[in-house]
């Protein structure tokens, strides 16, 4: 789609970020020590701090790959915001209060709260460095991805402008700041993301497509010539030339149904549907083919529904998509052509899994289970998620926090439903980015609601890409220089050095976010997930509740965890299609570790735990 | 060392309690969370059974596990605040 930068979009954009700089700078006398920098003071309200858990962990993979998964899957989307909620429960009745107890700054402070030891130290550095690191890329790759039809910018700049901003805001007021930005996003994603579900809702659904929405045309095929013919996977199609313009087309049978096509020229020139993409005919798709009513008679729109009629009626409809695995990718005389193909698919099988995670074959159900295991697990272990217990006065303002996070989360999550089934339905998916599904769905309610929910969707990367940096530069300048290295700091020092790390990874930050340019965002947040379920959360867990846990089982733990859940990544089939190679050459067949990792981990912390028993001697029992 | 907590260290006789109980109601919803798993990677045909309303099972079970969540998290903590109250009142009468 051809985005152009509007006015409204330019001034409310600038707005915010002006706001959180405002913030930034006004909050920087409050880090002046260390404890005000990485925690805050431990003084920020629970209904902030529990906003704030919204705001840091409603990110990029929540608020643009959810909603576009299920776009254009369906529900199996939905299962991203099940899994991620449920994390919360272990988050909550396991890990809050006592990591609140035991730590100071970072979570390897509460792992090492009894233990004092030089391999917690390192290894739980390097995991939170592993994971910020893998969750910063789907951030500032969503960053670049947000500026192109926001303020008309090439994606690099949408990049190194989140990287300053985010810089600006961290090395200011650290974690103060960090947590007002992020309960300013929160709040307003929520509170927008229930404008566009309530629009929704009233708008209903319809069979009459906008006429913005992309409605293929039927031909007899007899009625042109075709220039060329291809046969792609049992699919035929034909490139017809009209006044000049050469668009493909599917056969049918003996007719031909109008296809939309991105044709990559051998001098480099990009053509969309055979014409410059300035010429705006590459247009939005997803629409209703067909509607029922409770008795089955075909009906043209439903009007305002609630919210169970909504989903009835979906279910009693028919809905073209256009999934990935439809596209057919071919070379005609030197250019590279990708044809979107559509489906027609039922609404009762998108309102069920299946459509994104096959789980007919036992290796699909394992990778199924093995996702929601990750997903359950996952949240509890996140470092920049843990940090904020260290930013209340008490365990009990930790427990309210989360549970403010759990039904601020939640509620959103619902809502992913109605902006995921509602762009999908309104015809406004752009065909090259399915995360831009939820702000174009706003977009088809106005350029202002657009606007706003874009400047909101960059803040969502700001907020999330704030806290890992935080959470980052408490690793380097605590865990590792003043705890591993022993270097002797004084407090003021303490804030430099987790300024300099802060300014280091969000530069590091950066130089990612421009590398993987076109990585899919929800898919490597999910990865990150299994990392941090992998390597963190037996420990967190064995350290709580099994008396016998030993410094060397925790630190073997964290280790055998990470390097297992990485390893298994990056010999997956999916990370061998993103090398360019044959996925079915991969090493094995799963492509989420958790199944794997976690089990593993866990046994890894039992064993090392026995075996060195007589390190134990003389600890305090926590 | 730096390993003490960044606020001060509240006195905490529940915490023994709270964590038994964060315990049950983890398994609790461990096992509705397995249920859906579990229906979804064996017999995911039921999950188009219309059970509400005209809404099919998947959706509703779906909501039931972020609904639940909430409920439950405010149920902990209502029992929470309670016995902290409770053996702060006893502790203040020894």
């Amino acid at each position: 789609m051809n985005y152009i930068a509007n006015p409204i979009a330019i001034t409310i954009f600038l707005a915010f970020v002006g706001l959180v700089l405002g913030m930034s700078f006004f909050f920087a006398r409050k880090a002046k020590s260390a404890e005000g920098y990485f925690a805050a003071g431990g003084t920020v309200h629970w209904f902030v701090n529990g906003i704030a858990f919204a705001g840091d962990y409603l990110s990029a993979a929540s608020f643009l790959g959810i909603c576009g998964m299920i776009a254009i899957y369906g529900y199996d989307g939905f299962l991203y915001s099940i899994g991620y909620l449920a994390g919360w429960i272990v988050a909550l009745f396991v890990v809050a209060e006592p990591m609140k107890r035991l730590g100071k700054y970072t979570f390897a402070d509460a792992l090492d709260s009894k233990f004092n030891s030089k391999g917690i130290q390192l290894m739980a550095a390097i995991s939170t460095l592993a994971v910020s690191l893998f969750y910063l890329i789907p951030q500032m790759v969503g960053a670049g991805v947000l500026v192109t039809p926001l303020l008309g910018l090439p994606h690099w700049v949408g990049v190194i402008m989140v990287g300053a901003i985010v810089i600006t805001i961290v090395a200011t007021a650290g974690m103060t700041s960090t947590t007002y930005v992020q309960f300013l996003k929160g709040g307003l994603l929520i509170i927008f993301s229930t404008v566009i579900s309530v629009l929704v809702l009233k708008d209903g659904l319809t069979t009459e497509p906008r006429p913005e929405t992309f409605i293929p045309q039927t031909i007899e095929a007899s009625s042109v010539t075709a220039a060329t013919t291809k046969e792609v996977h049992g699919k035929t199609f034909v490139k017809v030339v009209d006044n000049d313009v050469a668009n493909w087309w599917i056969v049918e049978g003996d007719t031909l149904q109008e296809a939309q096509s991105k044709t990559t020229t051998a001098d480099g020139d990009t053509l969309y549907n055979g014409a410059p993409k300035a010429d705006n005919k590459f247009k939005a798709v997803g629409y209703l083919t067909s509607l029922t009513d409770e008795d089955g008679n075909e009906i043209k729109k439903t009007g305002k529904v609630n919210i169970f009629e909504y989903f009835s009626s979906l279910n009693r409809s028919e809905i073209v998509r256009y999934p990935k695995s439809e596209i057919a990718k071919f070379d005609d005389a030197g250019d590279h052509v990708k044809v979107f193909c559509p489906v027609v698919t039922k609404g009762s099988d998108l309102l069920v899994p299946g459509q994104y995670f096959s789980t007919k074959t036992p290796i699909g159900k394992l990778n199924f289970i093995s996702l929601m295991l990750a997903l359950f697990c996952g949240t509890a272990s996140l470092p920049h998620i843990l940090i904020r217990y260290y930013t209340v006065p008490s365990q009990r303002d930790a427990r309210k926090s989360t549970i403010v996070a759990i039904a601020s989360i939640g509620f959103f999550y619902i809502l992913t439903l109605f902006l995921g089934f509602g762009a999908m339905t309104h015809g406004v998916i752009d065909l090259e980015s399915g995360n831009m599904s939820a702000p174009l769905l706003a977009k088809g309610f106005g350029i202002v609601l657009f606007s706003i929910i874009s400047a909101i969707a960059f803040a969502t990367v700001l907020g999330t890409v704030s806290g890992l940096i935080v959470a980052a530069s408490g690793a380097v300048a605590h865990d590792l220089m003043d705890n591993y290295f022993s270097i002797k700091m004084t407090d003021t020092q303490k804030v430099k050095a987790g300024k300099i790390s802060a300014v280091v990874v969000g530069i590091l930050a950066v130089g990612l976010g421009i590398a993987f340019k076109g990585m899919n965002v929800s898919f490597l947040v999910g990865w990150a997930f299994a990392v941090a379920a992998s390597a963190n959360l037996p420990s967190i867990i064995m350290l709580l509740f099994w008396k016998k846990t030993t410094a060397k089982g925790i630190a073997w733990s964290i280790g055998i965890g990470m390097v297992s859940a990485l390893g298994i990544i990056l010999s997956s089939p999916k990370m061998y299609a993103q090398y360019g190679l044959d996925a079915t050459t991969a090493l094995h067949s799963l492509n989420n570790p958790g199944i794997i990792a976690i089990p593993l981990s866990f046994i890894v912390l039992i064993v090392v735990s026995l075996m060195t028993q007589k390190d134990k001697e003389g600890l305090k029992d926590i | 060392m730096l390993h003490e907590p960044a606020a001060k260290r509240e006195k905490d006789n529940a915490s023994e309690w709270k964590a038994k109980l964060g315990i049950k109601l983890f398994w609790l919803y461990c096992i509705i969370y397995m249920g859906f798993v579990g229906i979804a990677v064996f017999a995911p045909s039921v999950m188009k059974t219309t059970v509400l309303a005209g809404t099919n099972l998947a959706i509703v079970y779906g909501l039931v596990l972020i609904i639940f969540a909430i409920i439950l998290g405010l149920i902990y903590n209502h029992a929470c605040t309670k016995k902290e109250n409770e053996l702060s009142k006893k502790e203040e009468a020894n």
